[in-house]
């Protein structure tokens, strides 16, 4: 049995190896996952986004505890990624600190995984390895990004269902009205209730939801806006309804193939982009293209006239 | 193309709270162009070995200031061996008495640092353990 059979028919070391292979984008990672692709389609991915501290791990420890506590619960997977360096490359992988609960359970599986210079929350390989995951039999994955900003929306194309974790304290209200991270929030999670400033924070978000009704689509679903405390346990329950609650919405208003197919589509297009990037600028050669950044730089042309000649 | 990173697994075994010196080990292993999956304190052996199988480390460092290595390290390396890591590298820091590393080596340990340690000397080591060439 080669690797892909034996990480199907569940062998822990397999899995682990696999993942490791489509991380790195080897040739057998890219066949492998040719090879899963078919049996893809069956996990509901829950992005879990929010500012750096919020308790995202914390979170996401509860979360994947309560639901293998349920009955029939799925197998859960925990993708979570953490920045790499600009510098070196190099990444501190912390997310594990936070899920020490999870030891034991072989219906889990907990990876880590660095940015590797992407800017948008998760790494490049992130999509493969949940794909991965997914073709593995985890009914639920957990995508957990990176301590977020303002705009780093990218787990939005990549999950069904996100979650948007914000606590008190971080900020006043015109940080909640600002476009970004907020509208791509199917449940808002107001995390650290035990702490105080919780309400106003709650009050910041409600009405930032009044506000903007439904920015994400035109859907009718109301991002409800919830609290909990990860420390202690409270509204991981109703954090778990919501998740099933919005992934049942997605199914019966035929939302969930929307989704699919605007990642596809996003998916076939970043390739593409990529392969004729590369593929032009073998065309245009090193040579040309430094020139033109000469001519660039002495004011010659401008951006947008050196693009018009390297295209003509 | 291929983007391979040595990926270390970084744990704190046992019952001892100082953790400074795992803090800075990862650290230093971070800036050396590495993947530090750090796991915190009070990590039972199983928890490690869980964690490096799922994580597929090339490296576990072990950090103990206990005392405890003698009953913790051989039993973290047999669950890792168990699991079919035969290939892992286990390093192992903090304060070993001399007269302990040679049975810790007999265990499996590849190498054992002491207080004092230069962090440049363990990111060489990982290196050449890893890449199997003198870096």
């Amino acid at each position: 049995m080669d690797l892909v059979e034996r990480a199907l028919a569940g062998e822990r070391l397999a899995i682990a190896r696999l993942l490791t292979q489509v991380e790195n984008n080897t040739s057998f990672g890219q066949e492998a996952l040719q090879r899963l692709y078919p049996r893809t389609g069956n996990a509901h991915i829950v992005g879990l986004t929010g500012a750096p501290g919020t308790g995202k791990s914390s979170l996401a420890n509860q979360l994947a505890k309560a639901i293998r506590s349920r009955q029939d619960a799925p197998k859960v997977a925990i993708v979570a990624v953490d920045p790499s360096s600009p510098f070196t490359g190099g990444a501190l992988l912390g997310d594990r600190v936070r899920m020490r609960d999870l030891a034991g359970d072989s219906g889990v599986f907990v990876r880590s995984m660095a940015s590797r210079g992407a800017l948008g929350g998760v790494a490049r390989a992130t999509s493969a390895i949940v794909q991965v995951l997914d073709a593995l039999g985890f009914g639920m994955i957990l995508v957990e990004t990176v301590g977020t900003g303002q705009s780093e929306v990218e787990v939005a194309r990549l999950a069904h269902t996100v979650i948007v974790v914000d606590a008190p304290g971080l900020g006043d209200d015109v940080q909640a009205i600002k476009a970004g991270i907020l509208e791509i929030a199917d449940i808002l999670v107001v995390n650290k209730a035990d702490l105080p400033g919780v309400e106003n924070t709650l009050r910041a978000l409600n009405l930032m939801l009044e506000m903007f009704p439904q920015t994400r689509e035109q859907n009718g679903w109301k991002p409800p806006l919830l609290r909990a405390s990860a420390v202690n346990g409270e509204g991981i329950v109703e954090i778990i309804d919501a998740i099933f609650r919005h992934g049942e919405y997605l199914k019966t208003h035929s939302l969930w193939t929307t989704r699919e197919r605007s990642r596809v589509l996003t998916e076939i297009l970043e390739r593409v982009q990529e392969i004729l990037l590369e593929h032009w600028k073998h065309q245009v050669g090193e040579t040309r293209l430094n020139q033109v950044v000469e001519r660039v730089l002495q004011r010659e042309l401008s951006p947008a006239e050196a693009v018009k000649y390297l295209l003509d | 193309m291929n983007d391979r990173k040595i990926r270390v697994l970084i744990a704190k075994p046992g019952l001892d709270g100082h953790d400074r010196g795992a803090k800075i080990i990862a650290q230093a292993l971070r800036d050396a162009g590495m993947e530090v999956i750090y796991t915190g304190l009070r990590q039972t052996p199983e928890m490690i070995a869980e964690a490096a199988l799922q994580e597929d480390v090339d490296v576990v460092g072990l950090s103990i200031l206990s005392g405890a290595h003698m009953a913790l390290v051989p039993r973290i390396i047999e669950l890792i061996r168990k699991n079919g890591q035969e290939e892992v590298k286990v390093f192992v820091g903090g304060i070993i008495p001399e007269e302990d590393i040679p049975p810790l080596k007999e265990a499996g340990v590849y190498a054992v640092y002491g207080p004092g340690t230069s962090t440049e000397v363990v990111v060489r080591d990982i290196q050449e353990a890893v890449l199997g060439e003198k870096v």
